[in-house]
């Protein structure tokens, strides 16, 4: 399979890179670790006439602690972001589900940035920017703006990125710490896109849940935020029957299609289980 | 559309090349260089019968354009043999274990292998089966190839290599 034929672009730094998509317009894409495009474009499912290569950006890979936040830069790659200490300690959450994606080859190439702005409802980091109320760093020719990953995805491949603009960087209000998560992820194999996963994060204060959070992957066209599923668990005590209904109330807001990964009612299903599963394990966790 | 202008790092060598663009690393190594070792399995990012090192990562080479190793070192199964001509350990061990029944996927397999040896010195099991998860086997002889990695693995820590019971 060989792609289209296109004019390859190496800029040495973010303004040379947006200056370029603004210049080249609509035929010209951004390319960062390119494991989502490169397959589009062998299949002649995306045909650009410009690649901007991203990765002659040297100071877009870093992961680092920013006042009350973790920043990540957009070219950190899930490989590098699986190896930070910090990250592990901080936000465990998001090496958890790093470690699901894909296999080896694509972890050391796709980057967290592409991950999230892709817009792709089967990748994992969208769930877990919004179950973290992450927000995205946007630069574009006017300067940068934020925009929280909640209100970043608007459709399957849309999101509120605009023309010549390019995520930059991830922010993460870092949690509590003692905080309780997990992301449960169903997939037919390993490597896989999920049949349904789901993210939590909680807190406890006084043997209660005193704050919790839910996002669901691959069971709409974007990430799901179950918020109404995630009050129910406020100021009550962790208990299986409560994470059966709060699962049961997140399996009610999801949308998933019929397709290779099972009919809608099993998935629909699972995304409940997927949540009643990751609240068990994150409640089980030692404080 | 213009041609770009690459030389990278191959096996050790330095080589130069113009190619288009869209020109898939996979591609470049195997119809313009004329290394088959890394085969094409599948083509969609799958089985990895393609995998190759590119600065110190495996890659799964056709996913990558060869305008993108520009610049890079890149080794594959060619290069992979000692300076004597001998067999690399892994290699060896691949022989020794029956690590490979048809062959398609070994190249893959070997420089996976080498680039997981290089990061975890002396992995489980467990560590060795997720590392390679990127790798398939048609031939589902994964439980030899495991088995020449952890044989290779012992070797290299000055192990005897002893084969868990079955």
């Amino acid at each position: 399979m060989i792609p289209g034929a296109f004019d390859y672009h190496r800029p040495k730094s973010l303004g040379e890179a947006i200056g370029m998509l603004n210049d080249l317009g609509d035929d010209a894409r951004a390319i960062a670790g390119g494991h989502s495009l490169i397959p589009m474009m062998k299949m002649r499912l995306a045909s650009p006439s410009h690649l901007v290569d991203l990765k002659g950006i040297g100071d877009l890979a870093y992961i680092r602690a920013e006042g009350g936040e973790m920043v990540i830069g957009a070219m950190t790659t899930q490989h590098d972001a699986i190896a930070s200490a910090e990250l592990a300690a901080k936000v465990p959450l998001l090496r958890e589900a790093a470690l699901q994606i894909a296999d080896p080859q694509i972890r050391y190439v796709g980057t967290l940035g592409g991950n999230v702005a892709n817009g792709d409802p089967g990748n994992d980091m969208p769930a877990v920017m919004m179950c973290l109320d992450a927000s995205y760093e946007i630069a574009g020719k006017g300067g940068s703006r934020r925009v929280a990953a909640r209100e970043f995805y608007q459709g399957a491949y849309f999101t509120a990125l605009e023309p010549g603009e390019l995520v930059s960087a991830i922010r993460i209000p870092t949690p509590t710490a003692g905080h309780r998560a997990a992301y449960e992820k169903l997939k037919r194999k390993i490597g896989d896109y999920a049949i349904a996963a789901a993210a939590v994060v909680v807190t406890l204060a006084g043997g209660k849940i005193d704050t919790a959070s839910i996002a669901l992957t691959n069971v709409g066209e974007t990430p799901l935020l179950a918020g109404d599923a995630a009050a129910l668990l406020i100021g009550q005590a962790p208990d299986k029957a409560l994470f059966k209904k709060v699962g049961d109330a997140a399996a009610a807001i999801s949308e998933p299609a019929s397709d290779a990964r099972g009919p809608v009612i099993y998935r629909r299903k699972m995304a409940g289980v997927m949540t009643e599963r990751a609240l068990a394990r994150a409640l089980a966790q030692t404080a | 559309m213009a041609k770009s202008h690459i030389k990278m790092k191959l096996n050790g060598k330095d080589v130069e090349a113009l190619v288009e663009p869209r020109t898939l690393l996979i591609h470049f190594l195997r119809e313009e260089v004329g290394l088959t070792g890394p085969h094409i399995g599948c083509e969609t990012t799958h089985c990895g019968a393609c995998t190759v090192d590119l600065d110190g990562k495996s890659v799964k080479s056709c996913t990558v354009f060869a305008v993108q190793a520009d610049g890079a070192e890149v080794l594959t199964i060619e290069g992979m043999a000692n300076a004597d001509g001998s067999l690399h350990v892994l290699q060896e061990a691949f022989r020794e274990h029956h690590g490979l029944q048809c062959g398609f996927c070994t190249p893959g397999m070997i420089t996976r292998a080498h680039r997981l040896l290089q990061e975890i010195k002396d992995p489980s099991e467990s560590e060795i089966r997720y590392g390679i998860a990127g790798n398939l086997c048609r031939c589902t002889g994964y439980q030899n190839i495991v088995k020449a990695i952890q044989a290779a693995a012992a070797k290299l820590n000055g192990r005897e290599f002893k084969e868990a019971a079955e």
